[in-house]
């Protein structure tokens, strides 16, 4: 952006992200704290408002676009991620962001989510994860732990779990990345991230949802346990967790293994973490460490760059139109082929 | 109409083919060593029925485009298994295509085939019923061995059947002739006997009189890249139209004059490729570019591959994952202030249905296709029906009017396409177009049309500058304006919940709710101020009036006029709009007695003009994954005027 046009437009604060509508998730819930850093994200990112457009499927996540000064369709279950590939289709100019949560998404919407990442759709899908259904009242979602019981299976899910970043990597999504709601830095640090990122950014937050399962993601937000259940990832920097950063996670084979540092075990036996590595073998490696046998990594696990989808279909609009300078004239399209002509005395004549 | 004389074996040479008005002239053609007669007729049919993979639709296809070409109107039929290949030479797997052409307007692919060529037995045991008496009954006698008719289900070899001296049958060695044409072209059996349906179709280009260039030009091109395949074929149609010169067996060729079409240039279009080009004449009529998402399902495929051809003419197309994603994808075209487009069957309409209720309440325009076929769920997936009328009136949740248009021919699918997108955009809603089996893979001539014939349809996006913008203020027709993405300070967000009258704010307020519900009913219902009057065929007033709709057009038209023709007096109306209906409707039903209303389902136009105009419908109801025949309207015309 020059100079002048910075001068000329007004530097926009969160603030002037938030529209007009009283925010109603219910008090406590993970969803403001995200809510405040991707407003934050997007001021800090200058995105242009009218540019800028959230789509949202059902829940209690899809409510988002209300509450952004952004274009924004609050849809249907599990639609978004379709929806947001007809409007980049269309609109490839627009900086377009899915809102949705563990059961639009990786439930009723599983289809439209795997599909639009493995085309590598250049839109941001930020999946609000609390594993359960908060919107219908405290069903077991894709993403409840086995056993824990819900209003709809009260002796203890059977439903063996789905791990959003394992989808998305099995996608082979071109970003992935992981945050937590009250994580406020790094919640801004990943949303900034994916917004820069030009192809699907694939976000999961642990969000919080105080009233039908409160306490999903204490292991990862409470004070004392956080170091040792999460381990925060950065590029080109060995695995390392712990309060006093005196874990690490190694290859025990296939598999990682948590090794205490000292004793003759050095950070050089630690896996390197490499975000931008060609093959998501790695990314998908760390997506499968889960909580109690191992801390679940946050950041981004993978950043690597793609063609995206609707920038390949406006390449090619734009090769075959400029090839031959511009739309075709419709008269060529009927004329295609056989053709004759009927005079006023039916004489007709046939061309090729 | 078909009312031929049997054959006369003492006779010969006078043709069973013609009919009052037809005359025989004796002609020389071209260079025959044989003299034949050339017999005037004023229509013909021919069907043309094998396996599979015999080609009978390409062979079908190039008569329907060459008997065009010479003037004649036409209309085809054409009918293939669901299975691409089922075991050969099986009823199964037995694949026609059906033309009619005529020396005059004509409107129906024909009841009867005045000519069938039937490559194998099971094609001649599933064909042989739609055979006139006395009809040319053309096979390859080559593939009627023991094995070959056994395969059909004939105990004895139906050549030697008694029962075909109703007919003149023709019995050459196709394949034989083929493989000698072909001989020194180093092809592989297979591949010479691909070339068969060119030999058949070169014979009846001699026995209708029909040129050849067409057909040459077309095979230069498809197998231009394959020299020596496009001359094998080249050849074999040669042969076909040589043997007919030449052979002992066939007494006269026969001439279908010009029809009399307004005057203009001409080409073949089926119903599918009119769908599309209407799609893009939309298009560029409103200067939107036009995005159109669809899933793969029979009969509406075509409409995806021919968009997926025309890129180069601003068409964007995507093949989603499914039909959900297809109209959902479609809506977001729209929202981003494109035109949107998803075209299914019955079943993908199903799914599209929850898109189409989301569609309704964002207020966008957006078209939905529904080529009918036979269902309920996979159903007839290859044959016509008309029987998806509720769903598209009726096959939502919630209070969910939305236009309904159906096109009544092949063609008229171009102009139903421009309409329906005229209607989205200026009523800023989803419009639903019905076409079905019979009118996407039919086809018939088209006179070539210019942009400028037709008004603009204009779109207005508001500008930033739009004083007091509120996403869902309405204008004189109820419609809402179209803010796209990308304007500044006209920020908003839409949804599919329930919105506050004009703000667009999401209202639970049940005052409201009624208030918007009628707004969006009344809208709807609007869009009737804006229709042409109703045209009626037969008297202004009496006994009996036919009541059409879709693709039963043609075949209600032919009967009523041939009812009128023998002093029958009945009328008939046809509807290009099933929702809302038209306002004129109710007075032209009841200046008849008793109305019949042909469908090619349980009667579904019926119900719909009993609850709304409180009168007794007669309901003509046919669901075999076949049009009407004529004749069989013809009856029931008859038997509506008889009845007290």
């Amino acid at each position: 952006m020059s100079i002048d046009a910075l001068l000329e437009t007004p530097q926009l604060g969160p603030n002037d992200y938030a529209s007009n509508q009283e925010v109603r998730w219910c008090p406590g819930c993970g969803d403001y704290a995200i809510l405040a850093q991707v407003k934050k994200t997007l001021a800090s990112l200058g995105l242009p408002r009218e540019k800028t457009v959230f789509v949202s499927g059902i829940g209690c996540s899809s409510r988002f676009p209300y509450y952004v000064n952004t274009y924004g369709i609050h849809s249907i279950h599990g639609r978004a991620p379709a929806i947001a590939t007809g409007l980049k289709l269309s609109r490839p100019d627009l900086s377009v962001w899915v809102i949705t949560g563990d059961g639009d998404a990786l439930s009723i919407g599983t289809n439209h989510l795997v599909h639009a990442i493995r085309r590598n759709v250049d839109i941001n899908i930020i999946l609000f994860n609390n594993r359960i259904y908060g919107l219908t009242k405290g069903q077991y979602s894709p993403t409840t732990p086995l056993g824990h019981p819900t209003k709809s299976n009260p002796y203890g899910s059977l439903d063996n779990p789905l791990y959003a970043l394992s989808l998305a990597i099995g996608c082979e999504a071109t970003f992935v990345a992981r945050s937590i709601d009250v994580h406020q830095e790094h919640l801004g640090m990943v949303l900034e991230r994916a917004a820069a990122h030009k192809g699907t950014s694939f976000v999961e937050v642990y969000q919080n949802c105080v009233v039908f399962y409160d306490g999903a993601w204490d292991y990862a937000t409470d004070r004392d346990s956080k170091f040792e259940t999460i381990l925060e990832l950065e590029h080109g920097k060995p695995l390392i967790f712990g309060k006093n950063r005196d874990k690490g996670i190694r290859f025990n084979g296939v598999e990682p293994e948590v090794v205490a540092l000292g004793n003759g075990v050095s950070e050089e036996s630690l896996i390197v973490h490499n975000e931008k590595a060609e093959q998501p073998t790695l990314a998908y490696f760390l997506s499968r460490m889960h909580q109690p046998d191992f801390p679940e990594p946050i950041g981004v696990f993978r950043d690597v760059l793609r063609p995206s989808f609707d920038e390949l279909v406006d390449q090619r609009r734009r090769e075959i139109l400029d090839r031959i300078g511009g739309p075709r004239d419709l008269d060529r399209l009927f004329r295609e082929g056989e053709t004759w002509k009927i005079g006023d005395g039916a004489s007709q004549s046939a061309q090729a | 109409m078909n009312s031929f004389s049997p054959i006369q074996a003492s006779s010969p040479k006078k043709t069973v083919l013609m009919r009052e008005g037809d005359q025989a002239v004796q002609q020389q053609p071209g260079s025959s060593a044989v003299v034949k007669d050339r017999v005037e007729l004023r229509e013909a049919t021919v069907r043309f029925a094998g396996d599979s993979g015999d080609g009978m639709q390409l062979a079908g296809t190039q008569l329907t485009t060459v008997s065009a070409a010479v003037g004649n109107d036409v209309a085809t039929l054409p009918d293939f298994p669901a299975e691409i290949r089922a075991p050969r030479g099986t009823k199964a797997g037995v694949s026609g295509f059906q033309v009619h052409f005529a020396g005059q307007r004509i409107y129906t692919p024909g009841d009867k085939v005045d000519a069938l060529v039937a490559m194998n037995p099971a094609a001649l045991a599933t064909n042989l019923g739609d055979l006139a008496r006395g009809g040319l009954l053309i096979v390859d006698a080559n593939s009627f061995t023991k094995r070959d008719w056994e395969k059909a289900g004939y105990t004895s070899s139906p050549l030697e059947d008694p029962a075909l001296a109703a007919y003149r049958v023709i019995s050459v060695d196709i394949t034989d002739l083929t493989r000698d044409a072909v001989k020194d072209l180093g092809l592989t059996t297979k591949e010479a006997d691909r070339c068969r349906n060119f030999f058949a179709t070169g014979l009846i280009y001699w026995i209708f009189d029909r040129p050849l260039d067409p057909t040459l030009r077309f095979i230069a091109a498809k197998f231009g890249k394959r020299p020596a395949i496009a001359e094998a074929n080249r050849r074999v149609l040669m042969a076909g139209y040589h043997y007919g010169e030449t052979t002992e067996a066939i007494h006269q060729c026969y001439v279908v004059r010009p029809a009399k079409l307004p005057p203009g240039e001409y080409r073949s279009l089926s119903g599918n490729q009119a769908l599309a080009w209407g799609l893009i004449a939309a298009a560029r009529l409103s200067k939107c570019d036009l995005v159109y998402a669809g899933y793969p399902i029979t009969p509406a495929s075509d409409i995806l591959h021919e968009l997926a051809m025309r890129w180069d003419y601003g068409v964007t197309t995507f093949q989603a994952e499914d039909e959900i994603c297809a109209v959902a994808a479609a809506i977001g075209a729209s929202f981003g202030g494109e035109m949107g487009v998803t075209a299914s069957s019955g079943p993908g309409i199903s799914l599209k249905a929850e898109g189409l209720g989301l569609a309704v309440m964002l207020e966008l325009p957006l078209i939905v296709v529904n080529v009918q076929r036979g269902g309920p769920s996979t159903g007839l997936p290859t044959k016509t029906e008309q029987a998806d009328l509720f769903q598209a009136l009726f096959g939502r949740h919630g209070e969910c009017s939305i236009p309904v248009l159906a096109a009544q021919s092949p063609a008229d699918n171009f102009e139903t396409a421009i309409e329906a997108w005229r209607i989205a955009v200026r009523y800023m809603t989803p419009v639903m177009i019905l076409s079905d089996g019979y009118l996407a893979n039919g086809a018939e001539p088209w006179r070539i049309r210019d942009l400028s014939e037709y008004e603009p349809i204009p779109v207005r996006h508001p500008g930033p500058d739009t004083q007091g913008f509120l996403p869902y203020r309405r204008d004189e027709r109820l419609a809402r304006a179209w803010a796209i993405p990308g304007t500044p300070n006209l920020m908003h967000r839409i949804g599919g919940l329930e919105k506050q009258f004009d703000t667009g704010a999401v209202s639970y307020d049940g005052a409201n709710h009624q208030k918007m519900v009628q707004i969006r009913a009344q809208k709807v219902a609007g869009i009737a101020r804006e229709y042409p009057p109703l045209t009626v065929v037969g008297p202004e007033r009496g006994k009996v009036l036919f009541v059409s709709w879709g693709g039963t057009f043609g075949a209600v038209r032919s009967a009523v006029q041939e009812l009128l023709e023998t002093g029958h007096e009945v009328a008939h109306t046809h509807l290009r709009y099933l929702n809302p209906l038209p306002n004129d409707l109710g007075e032209v039903l009841g200046l008849y007695e008793r109305i019949v209303v042909p469908e090619l389902n349980m009667g579904q136009l019926a119900y719909v003009l009993r609850a709304n105009y409180l009168r007794p419908i007669k309901s003509i109801s046919k669901v075999m994954g076949r049009p009407f025949n004529v004749e069989e309207l013809v009856e029931s015309g008859r038997q509506a005027l008889e009845e007290d």
